[in-house]
This record gives structure tokens, sequence and C-alpha cells, in this order.
């Protein structure tokens, strides 16, 4: 090939670098391995983890450790879906643009709103585009209302995304681990875009979001409403409160825990947004022969039109994590979604009940769907305890710890789990 | 290319109609077939003051999007919802489909527009870089 | 067309069951409030196991990827996934560990995490890494606040504007302007590199910075990348490096000895982590020490022989993603970059850079190469030569299917005017090349003997070519009922 191309070597390939701007070493990274040795070394070190398929793990704070079928695992390994980019060629790409309709379909359905985007990064970075594409389209208006109910990691993110100078948080203190309902009306104001809940709240709180909905709506800013998926089937949907855009974590849907990503940033919202809604969009048509057919849409809002008009600069989806989302709802079905979100809510409750019957209690007297927080004066050692005993505690919060239930756990688990609590 | 006679037009594509103290605002030949096949308009606000150049709605098509600029100072008082639902008029018929009616501040501003024969040289250069 | 999962619904046959509950069944209605709860389920589709299995295999089939044959899709670098990357990946030890587990329960992770961030840094040449950034544009938008963030920390206020040529990705001005920059765009000069006398005008003390592709959109070296640094920082400005096109000089140059500042990598890219069909991917990155300060947190640490995440950086521009990025992504770069070594990347460069040097010489007689020349990991061709038949780059580009590929990058960079972007990547044989080569040469033929044939193209694929303006202009974007 060299020879084709009239060179000697292949470091004439480079004769455009300048000599002194190239390394003229080797990258200082250990020699390559074999695929055995490959294995063995990844082996190695995932055995220095403790795995969730091994400890019972009580832990939640935005990350569940639900059940993933079987099928759903193996049909996610097709590599057609995996190792191809995103669908910008129709013509060889229906499967996986059906895909993502269906995907849409069904997170308008759940969330009970009209529009659904491809996905995005994540819960917490779907959440600060929401409040950016309110602040955006408002006209002028920069500020966005948020309990302090909302996850702290959100909150963090939604902070740095303000640094680009177009929003302003005005974060507004719980009562009670609930949201601080007068509070939040007063913060509202004509300035106000966007005002926000998250649904159950971080502390596992079911919230009153009707308040809300309406003063925000009342000075006509936007109400973005943060869900956790499985809860949907069960509770009031986004849409149903009242919502404008709807955000939220989609990793329960499917996706293994894998520390932290790559997850599932969902996002819908009302019709009246669905041309400044950011993201990658599946839409219908019909192609020249008058067949469905599914494309790419709306593009005139992204930015490789946009260029420096634009507003987001996402350019990608999660398109195999919203794919594990679709195979996972439909692998469920609406009666085995509804069946996880009871089971997951009833373990919760027979964990309070246990927990109660051991001495301790909750840290808030408020209707929880799967999480709620235990007050303990020093969790951390109780974590301590937990880890010791083989259980994977939960979220250390100043004076309780924080319980997720999933329908994994089970009631011999959770008497476990209360025994040893109860004897901290 | 269409350039109607008894029009105004700005640099950016836009063409004027006056009538008394109100103008008729719409985009030129040379702007549709530029952006192609038009599939959304994002109408300006009612009622509202502007100035001469401010931006107040855009206009999108499947590849690309423009920024519809208001060419002069006033109030809008009337948009055309047809575009709403119907945005492919301003393809078939980009000038008996006007965007908006602003009522004018200050008739003076019309000077800085073109004629016809200023805007058919001005598209002439755009397209051929000359 | 197959029917969607929602037309297939039979009601009733999904068997989905959750083990037998000896916990009591207190009704949901008796523990939440009525005025919390949804009163009908949620519509999804009701099929049974072996029919949702078929849906997806059959949707499968009808999508193509790296794993289908060649994917020349310029600036994505659609190389090979090492099956074995995919393995590892899915050990219950990396898949199923929670991101707030105890950080001594999860030494390997960790100990993966700090090693990735050492190992990045040597390959761009930078002193810092975070790995928290879902994507390069997510990249790109971190490194673009931490060099705001570095701006402001020196009381720089008047720093308001942002360089980007001509030629960048489209994300470049976006991100600049979702940050908070307004855009000042750089012209291209004739060789198709950086207008070093534009450069010099625009640059100002009211410039934060220059974001810049090395090898850029065009597949050429910016060879005066020194001269661009030395505008750059003498004026007071940073220079970002956009690490969509790393493979073209990976183990032979680094971004941080030409002068850049801040680099984001794409994980899937350049390190052959899998697209996923549009996410999810993976964009580090890497600073030097003056604004390490101000990366995300947190940041893995290694103290002795233990690893933790290191959250007290006071001056960190914050959170951009929950935890700490992609994990999962950055199991299998780092089982890539292992597996290759620092003998193996610079390798992988190589014969990127060799293969596509070797296309563009076969291809030059039949298409207009606008910058003929020794190019790194892709070059772009255009249609000119099929232009006088009425042919286009877009009917090219879907004729390519019919030869059974995946086309290249169409339409861009916007500076060459009906552009076809070209990047075989390293994992392509020479025979490989050579067929895709026939495929363009037979394509050129027919554009001037049977014209049609292209223009009317696909023939055999699964669809014909789209109405795009109907689907934007009464969009319908979820399955209404039938």
């Amino acid at each position: 090939m060299l020879q084709t191309l009239g060179l000697s070597s292949l470091d004439q390939l480079f004769s455009d670098i300048q000599a002194d701007l190239q390394l003229g070493r080797e990258l200082n990274i250990p020699a390559g391995c074999g695929e055995m040795d490959l294995r063995s070394h990844l082996k190695e070190l995932a055995a220095r983890n403790r795995s969730t398929e091994d400890f019972p793990c009580f832990l939640g704070a935005g990350a569940y450790d639900h059940y993933i079928p079987a099928a759903l695992e193996q049909l996610l390994l097709r590599s057609e879906f995996y190792t191809a980019y995103t669908p910008y060629q129709p013509e060889i790409s229906q499967g996986i643009l059906q895909s993502i309709f269906e995907y849409q379909t069904m997170m308008c359905n759940l969330t009970g709103l009209d529009v659904s985007n491809a996905s995005l990064y994540d819960g917490g970075s779907a959440l600060a585009e929401a409040c950016s594409l309110a602040c955006v389209n408002s006209k002028g208006r920069r500020k966005v209302v948020v309990p302090d109910t909302v996850h702290p990691e959100y909150l963090e993110i939604l902070k740095t995304y303000s640094l680009a100078g177009h929003m302003e948080i005005v974060l507004v203190p719980s009562r009670k681990g609930a949201v601080d309902i007068e509070a939040v009306e007063s913060a509202i104001d004509d300035q106000t875009a966007a005002a926000v809940i998250q649904q159950p709240s971080f502390y596992g709180v079911i919230e009153d979001a009707g308040p809300i909905e309406k003063a925000i709506h009342a000075h006509k800013g936007l109400f973005i409403l943060a869900a956790e998926p499985i809860s949907l089937a069960i509770l009031k949907s986004p849409g149903q409160w009242g919502a404008d855009i709807a955000v939220g974590e989609g990793q329960p849907l499917g996706m293994s825990l894998s520390m932290g990503g790559p997850y599932l940033g969902f996002m819908t919202v009302r019709k009246s947004l669905m041309r400044k809604i950011p993201g990658r969009i599946v839409g219908q048509t019909t192609d020249g022969n008058g067949k469905i057919a599914y494309v790419l849409t709306l593009q005139a809002r992204e930015q490789h039109i946009r260029r420096e008009q634009a507003t987001s600069n996402i350019c990608s989806n999660q398109a195999l994590c919203a794919l594990a989302a679709s195979m996972y709802l439909t692998l469920v079905g609406p009666q085995g979604l509804t069946d996880i979100a009871r089971r997951c809510h009833q373990l919760a409750l027979y964990a309070r009940q246990a927990l109660e019957q051991a001495g301790l209690r909750l840290k808030y007297d408020r209707p929880f769907f799967n999480e709620f927080a235990v007050s303990i004066t020093d969790p951390a050692a109780a974590n301590r305890r937990l880890q010791e005993n083989g259980i994977i505690g939960g979220y250390e919060m100043k004076d309780a710890l924080l319980l997720a239930f999933t329908e994994k756990r089970t009631t011999a688990e959770i008497d476990r789990l209360v025994a040893i609590l109860g004897g901290v | 290319m269409n350039i109607p006679a008894d029009l105004l037009y700005t640099k950016d594509h836009e063409w004027i109609r006056v009538e008394g103290d109100q103008c008729h605002i719409g985009i030129s030949d040379f702007a549709q077939s530029h952006l192609g096949d038009i599939v959304f308009v994002e109408l300006p606000e009612l009622d509202i003051e502007v100035g001469a150049g401010q931006a107040i709605g855009v206009i999108e098509s499947v590849k690309a999007v423009a920024t519809l600029f208001c060419p002069v100072g006033g109030t809008i008082v009337e948009i055309n919802e047809e575009l709403e639902s119907s945005p492919e008029l301003l393809n078939e018929d980009c000038y008996a489909n006007w965007i908006a009616v602003v009522e004018l501040n200050d008739k003076s501003e019309l000077e800085t527009l073109m004629e016809a024969s200023a805007y058919s040289e001005f598209c002439r250069q755009a397209e051929t870089g000359v | 067309m197959s029917k969607l999962i929602f037309e297939k619904n039979i009601p009733g046959s999904n068997a989905f069951s959750l083990p037998v509950f000896d916990g009591g069944h207190p009704a949901v209605e008796t523990s939440i409030p009525a005025q919390f709860l949804r009163q009908a389920q949620p519509q999804l589709p009701e099929v049974s196991e072996v029919e949702a299995v078929r849906h997806f295999t059959e949707l499968s089939t009808r999508a193509y990827g790296v794993d289908s044959g060649l994917y020349p899709l310029g600036s994505c670098t659609m190389k090979y996934n090492p099956k074995i990357n995919e393995w590892g990946a899915r050990l219950p030890g990396m898949a199923c560990l929670h991101p707030y587990q105890p950080q001594d329960t999860m030494q390997g992770a960790l100990q993966l995490y700090y090693e990735m961030q050492a190992m990045l840094a040597e390959i761009t040449g930078m002193d810092s890494f975070s790995l928290q950034p879902a994507a390069g544009a997510h990249g790109e938008m971190t490194g673009v606040l931490i060099m705001k963030a570095y701006h402001q920390h020196r009381q720089d206020h008047k720093r308001t504007r942002m360089m980007v040529p001509d030629s960048a990705h489209g994300t470049n001005p976006a991100t600049a302007n979702v940050v908070g920059f307004d855009v000042i765009e750089i012209k291209s000069g004739a060789r198709g590199l950086v207008d070093l006398e534009d450069l010099r005008a625009k640059m100002s003390d009211e410039v934060a910075g220059l974001m810049l592709t090395n090898p850029n959109t065009l597949g050429l070296f910016e060879e005066d990348i020194e001269e661009i640094a030395a505008i750059v920082h003498e004026g007071g400005g940073l220079l970002y490096y956009d690490g969509a096109n790393l493979n073209g000089i990976m183990g032979v140059a680094r971004p941080g000895d030409m002068g850049f500042d801040v680099v984001h990598v794409n994980l899937h890219k350049t390190f052959s982590t899998p697209h996923g069909g549009g996410g999810p991917g993976s964009g580090p990155v890497g600073v030097k020490s003056p604004l390490a300060d101000f990366l995300p947190v947190p940041v893995a640490a290694k103290q002795g022989d233990t690893y933790r995440f290191d959250y007290d950086r006071p001056l960190s521009i914050g959170k951009v993603k929950n935890f700490y990025g992609n994990f999962g992504v950055i199991v299998k770069a780092y089982a890539y970059i292992k597996a290759l070594g620092g003998a193996g990347l610079k390798e992988a460069c190589q014969h990127a850079v060799l293969n596509a040097n070797y296309l563009r010489h076969r291809l030059r007689g039949a298409y207009h190469i606008p910058q003929d020349r020794l190019c790194k990991h892709e070059f772009v061709a255009t249609s000119r030569n099929q232009t006088p038949q009425g042919v286009t780059t877009l009917d090219i580009a879907k004729r390519l299917i019919d030869y059974g590929y995946h086309p290249p990058t169409v339409y861009f960079p916007l500076i060459v005017h009906e552009a076809i972007m070209i990047e075989p990547t390293e994992t392509e044989a020479r025979q490989r090349l050579d067929d895709f080569a026939a495929a363009m040469e037979a394509i050129a033929r027919e554009a001037q003997e049977n014209p049609e044939v292209v223009i009317q193209a696909p023939h055999n694929a699964d669809i014909k070519r789209v109405d795009e303006v109907t689907a934007a202009r009464k969009p319908v974007l979820k399955w209404e009922g039938s």
C-alpha cells in the first residue's frame, strides 16, 4: 500500500507534522496483551468490586437495582443495533429509527405528555436541559425555582449549566422533607421561567405538585416535573399534574447500575414546545413508494443547522439505553410494570413496619413510593455494620439512612437489614 | 427570480409593501428558493413594539433555518396565522403570503430600504459572488 | 415495513411475573392518598416474550452496524468494536455496581477509572482528566465551561467571544453559544487550513479562546499549529482541542505538545467503544495544570494502595452529569487501550492514515478531491465530476447502499461544496478498501453512462428515499392508536 502511494515508510505519512511536534518516543502505556490476558485482568479488577448480584442492595438515591429480564440482555447484544451510528441514512436504519419511534410513544404514554425526544444523557442533565429550554424560550426570564428536595447531584448539574449565564437557580429550602409550598409560591414571580419538582423527591416523598403547578402557571412560567419512571405505573403522571415538561432518569427501565452510567435521560413536552425540545427526534413519514418510513426530523432545531444560534449542543441520544427501555417496557407490559411498582411499594411498607417494630422511625412521616429515610444517629457506622454483614446499605444523610426497595428485595433480606439496623 | 417592482426590500431578503402607515412584510423569492421546502414558520408576537432590524420570527426548512428580522420599527398589528398550519404557502407564493403587518413608527426608515432594481442587483451579486 | 410493537398487541399475552410475596398485600390505595394515584395503566405493548424477541430481532435486521460491513462515515471513526470489551463491561463486578456503594467495595472499578485518567493524559499530553462527560458535545461543553471559569477566576471578564473555524463541526459554535460566548468565525485559506491572517486580525483581549479540530474536518493536519497557539496564547486566550479526529495522530503527536490547553476525546470514536445507534458515548476532558482545579468533581485519586474519589476541589465547575460518567463505556475503552498498549495505539493510527491515503489515491481518478495531498485519517471528495450528469453527493451516497455499504458523511464540512467525507479506519483490510473503491468507481461510471440509476437510488434497500418535508411539516412523533 505504501508503494502505491510512492512512500517507503509509515513515518512518511506524518511528514506534515513538524518533527519537533512529533512524540518521538513510544507512549508510556504498558505493552499490549492478547485476549486471554486481557480477560484475566478484567476479571481480576471486577473481582475486587462487590456486585449487587452477590449482595442485597438497599441503595437508591437516583439509581435502582431493578431486575433486568434475560431476554433484554440478550436482545441488546444484537450487534446491528449496538455497532451502528446515529441513523442518518433512513434507508438502512429503519430498525433503529422505528425502535426510537416506539420508545418516544412509550415515554409519552408513561408521562402523559405529547412529544418525546429520542433521549438525553441522564436524569440530571435532562433536567438542566429542560430548565435551559424554559429560560431560552421565555423572552428574557432567567429565574428557575427549584426546591432542595431535588436530587443533590441534579442541583449540582443545574448550577454548572447555569454558569453559562442564561439562568439563575433559586433554591428553596424544604420543610419536614417536603417542598415548602408557600416558600415556592413566594419565590415565583414574573421573572420566573420555570418551577421544578421531583416526584417522588430525592428523599422518597410523594409531593403535592398541584399548588406549584398553579403558582407557576399563574405567572406564565413552565412547570417541569422530574419523575421516576417505574412509579409512573401507579402514580399520577406529569401530564396529569399539569407539567409542561417531564424529565427523569430512565435507568430503572432495564439498565444495569454500571457504577452510574450509561443511563438514560428522558424528556417529554407539551405539543406547544415540540419545536423547542433539544435532542434527536424521530418522525413517521412515507418513502418514495408511499410506504410508511421513519426518519430523524425537526432538525432545524439542531446544532448542525443552527450552529452558533443553537440553544442546545446535543447531537446524539442514548439510543441503546432508549432501546433497552422500550425492550423493558415491552417485556414487562402494562400489568408487569404495575406489579413491579406495587411490589416495590409493598416491600417498602413491609420494611417500615419492621423498622418501627424494631424501635426505629422514619425521618419524615409522609407518603412514599419505594424509598424513605430512616432516622439513625450514626448512619456511617450503620452502613459499616451492614457491609460487614454482606449488605449494601443506604445513602448516608446527616442523621438518617435513605433506603430503597426494588422488586428484587425479599422480606428475608429486609428482616436481616432491620435486625442489623435495630441493633445499632 | 421574481422581484415585483412595487415592493421594497432588505439585505436579509424580506419584502415590504407600504400602505399608509402600515407595512405588510414577507420573504422574497430569493429567500424562499434558497431555504428550500419551508416546514415551519414561527410567527412574530402580536401587539409588540419592535425596532428596525430586530429578530421577530424564525423560518425553518428541512436543512436550514433563517431568522426573520423586522425591516422597520413599529408595532406588530397583524400576523398571518395561516402559515402556522401551511408553511408551504411561502414556497408557493411568497409575495401573496405576507407574514406580518407592522404599524410604522417612523416613515423615514423606509428610505433605508432597497427598491426592486437595487435589490435585483443585490441578489445578482449574492448569487455570483461578484 | 414491519408493524409497530403496539400494533402487535395481544391483550393478556404477557406472562411477566414476580416471585410470590409473603409480606402481606396492603392495597396501594390505603397507603398513598388517592389524589397522588394514577387512574388507568399507561398504554404499553402487551405481547408475549417470544413476540417481543421476534419484534426486536426483526428490527435489528433492518439496521446497519460496523459488524454488518465497512462504515466509512467521516469524522465518526467507525472502527471495529472488539467483543472482549463488551464481555468485560458486562461482568457483574463491573455492571452491577451501585454508584454510591462504599468506595472500599469498588476498588477494582476505581483503579480502572484512575488508570484511565492517567492513560488518556499520556495519550493527549495533558496533565489531568475528568471522565464525567457523557459524549463529545458534552465534553465540549465541559471544556468550554472550564475555559470560562479560568478567565473569570482571573477576573478577566472581558473575554466574551470564542473563535471557531468555518470548517468546524456544528457542535463547536453551538457549544460556545450554549456556554454564553459570542462566536467569531475564522476563515480557512486556500489550502483548507486556518487562515493565520484572519486569526491574527480577530484575536483580541475579548476572545476567550479558539476551538480547533486537528487534524481538521478536511482530514488535514493544521501545519501552522504552533503559530496558531502562539497567536492565541499571546492574546491571552486558551486553545481548545476537539478530539473528534484524534485517531489521525494518536501515538504520533499529542495535542498537549502542540499548545492545546483543554481537550476532549471521544471514547466511542478513537477508543473503539460501540456507538450504540447514536449513544451512549463518553467524552472525557483533559486539561493542562493551570486549569486542573476547574475540572468537574469527583476525580479519581490514589493514596498508597487505595483509590478514592476526590470531591475536595473548591474551584471545580461542579458536575455535568450524575455520578462519574458513563462507566460502562469507560470499561470498554480501557480494555481497548490495554489490549493495544502504547505501540499498538500508534500502529492503529498509522494504519488508519495509511488506509485513508490509499483510498484517496484509489478514488482520485473517479472523484474530485479538492485537497488532494497527504491526509490523516480521512479525506474529503466531492461529486463535482458527476455534476454535469445531474448526479449529486446524496445520490452517490444512496447508491452506495445498493452496493451494500453505509454511505460516508455527506455535505460536511460546509466549506466544501457537495462534500463526501470518507474515513475508512484502521480496521479495514486492503482487500476491503479495494472492494469499496471498486463500488465507488462503478457508481462514477454509472453516473456517466446511466445517471438515472444513481439518481433514483437506492433500489434494493428496505425503503426508497423518504419524504423529509412532510415529516417536518406535519410531524407524527408517536403512535396515536389505530
